[in-house]
């Protein structure tokens, strides 16, 4: 009886790991970043490039950090939901246009609508590295004190927005500086 | 004439035969090409040096690939990362603590042992221990059930050969 049960127990434990693993998504990568200070940065605005934005500018308000390119995919399909959420003006929303044309970044939030407050440019991707960004879209979730307190890889849903992010928005917004 | 046409005929098979190998053992070599990038250095440690961090480092974009390996746009971007520090004269272990503060030990190809990744190193000695000892206990047992010869073995065998004699004198 035993000779059945043991090779049956192992089985059923390597089925549940191996079932476990094909769940887990590899594109997932913890962020070592949730609650430590956002890299600084001063960059040049998108549509004003003279202009500089720097982190700065931004404390003492909660943001949104949004990665995008014109020539990313997902970014096509999360950008309606952006749009949505410029609408409701329940967080401001900062872009960093990464590794991107100015010229196609510019067409591209003229033909399908502009949700950032400002975006920045960073066009050799170095501001991209020092977030740790790997993968287009991104979305950082900072706080008055220019703390990360969440990070989502890949486009932003609608069941994202409700569940998660707007929740912690609302609990972070009632924090004080 | 058939004969040097033929002969002629050879002659173009064979060359095109060395061509062929010529190409197969070239590509051969493709797997060598990694991605280049014309890095100046400014001696040959720190080119040294640049070589194994970047054969250290994960490419994110392409997770089996390191970045030295990968032609991703973001592995370029980490080994410029990577080449610009080493400039600056920052130490192999500085330039590892910079990755790992922004990716994660997941950018490491060699993670560091922690309660997270114990597992991840100790699985497989574990699976070895496993398999070892069960190989002995099999090998062991094995061993007790040589087969014992019974009475009724004997028996039998004193039939078969009585029959076997039977057989011969009938002949």
């Amino acid at each position: 009886m035993l000779k059945f049960i043991i090779p049956l127990i192992l089985f059923i434990v390597l089925a549940v790991f191996l079932a476990m693993g094909l769940k887990l998504n590899p594109r997932d990568i913890p962020s070592p970043f949730i609650n430590k200070p956002a890299p600084s940065f001063s960059a040049p605005k998108l549509n004003t490039p003279t202009e500089k934005l720097s982190t700065q500018d931004l404390k003492g308000q909660v943001w949104l950090f949004n990665v995008w390119a014109s020539w990313c995919v997902s970014c096509r399909e999360e950008h309606p939901i952006l749009n949505q959420l410029a609408k409701q003006k329940a967080v401001v929303i900062v872009g960093l246009n990464y590794k991107d044309e100015p010229a196609d970044a510019k067409k591209w939030l003229d033909t399908l609508g502009n949700p950032y407050n400002v975006s920045i440019m960073d066009q050799d991707g170095r501001i991209g590295i020092n977030f740790g960004v790997y993968g287009v879209p991104e979305t950082f979730v900072i706080d008055k004190k220019g703390v990360i307190r969440d990070k989502y890889t890949g486009p932003v849903t609608i069941e994202l927005w409700q569940q998660t992010i707007l929740p912690l928005i609302t609990k972070l917004q009632a924090e004080s500086a | 004439m058939a004969a040097n046409h033929t002969a002629a005929h050879h002659k173009i098979t064979g060359r095109k035969r060395v061509k062929s190998l010529i190409l197969i053992f070239l590509l051969l070599l493709s797997p060598l090409a990694n991605a280049v990038d014309a890095y100046q250095f400014s001696n040959p440690e720190q080119e040294a040096t640049y070589n194994t961090l970047v054969s250290e480092l994960r490419c994110l974009v392409c997770q089996n690939q390191t970045i030295g390996d990968s032609n991703a746009e973001l592995a370029a971007d980490l080994r410029r990362q990577v080449h610009e520090m080493l400039q600056q004269g920052k130490s192999k272990d500085e330039i590892l603590q910079f990755m790992t503060e922004r990716y994660g030990d997941f950018v490491l190809y060699n993670p560091p042992f922690k309660a997270k990744t114990g597992l991840l190193w100790l699985g497989p000695v574990t699976f070895l221990i496993i398999g070892v000892v069960t190989v002995l206990l099999f090998v062991r047992r094995k061993k007790t059930i040589v087969p014992v010869n019974t009475e009724g073995d004997v028996e039998k065998l004193a039939a078969v050969r009585r029959l076997l004699t039977d057989k011969n004198s009938e002949n």
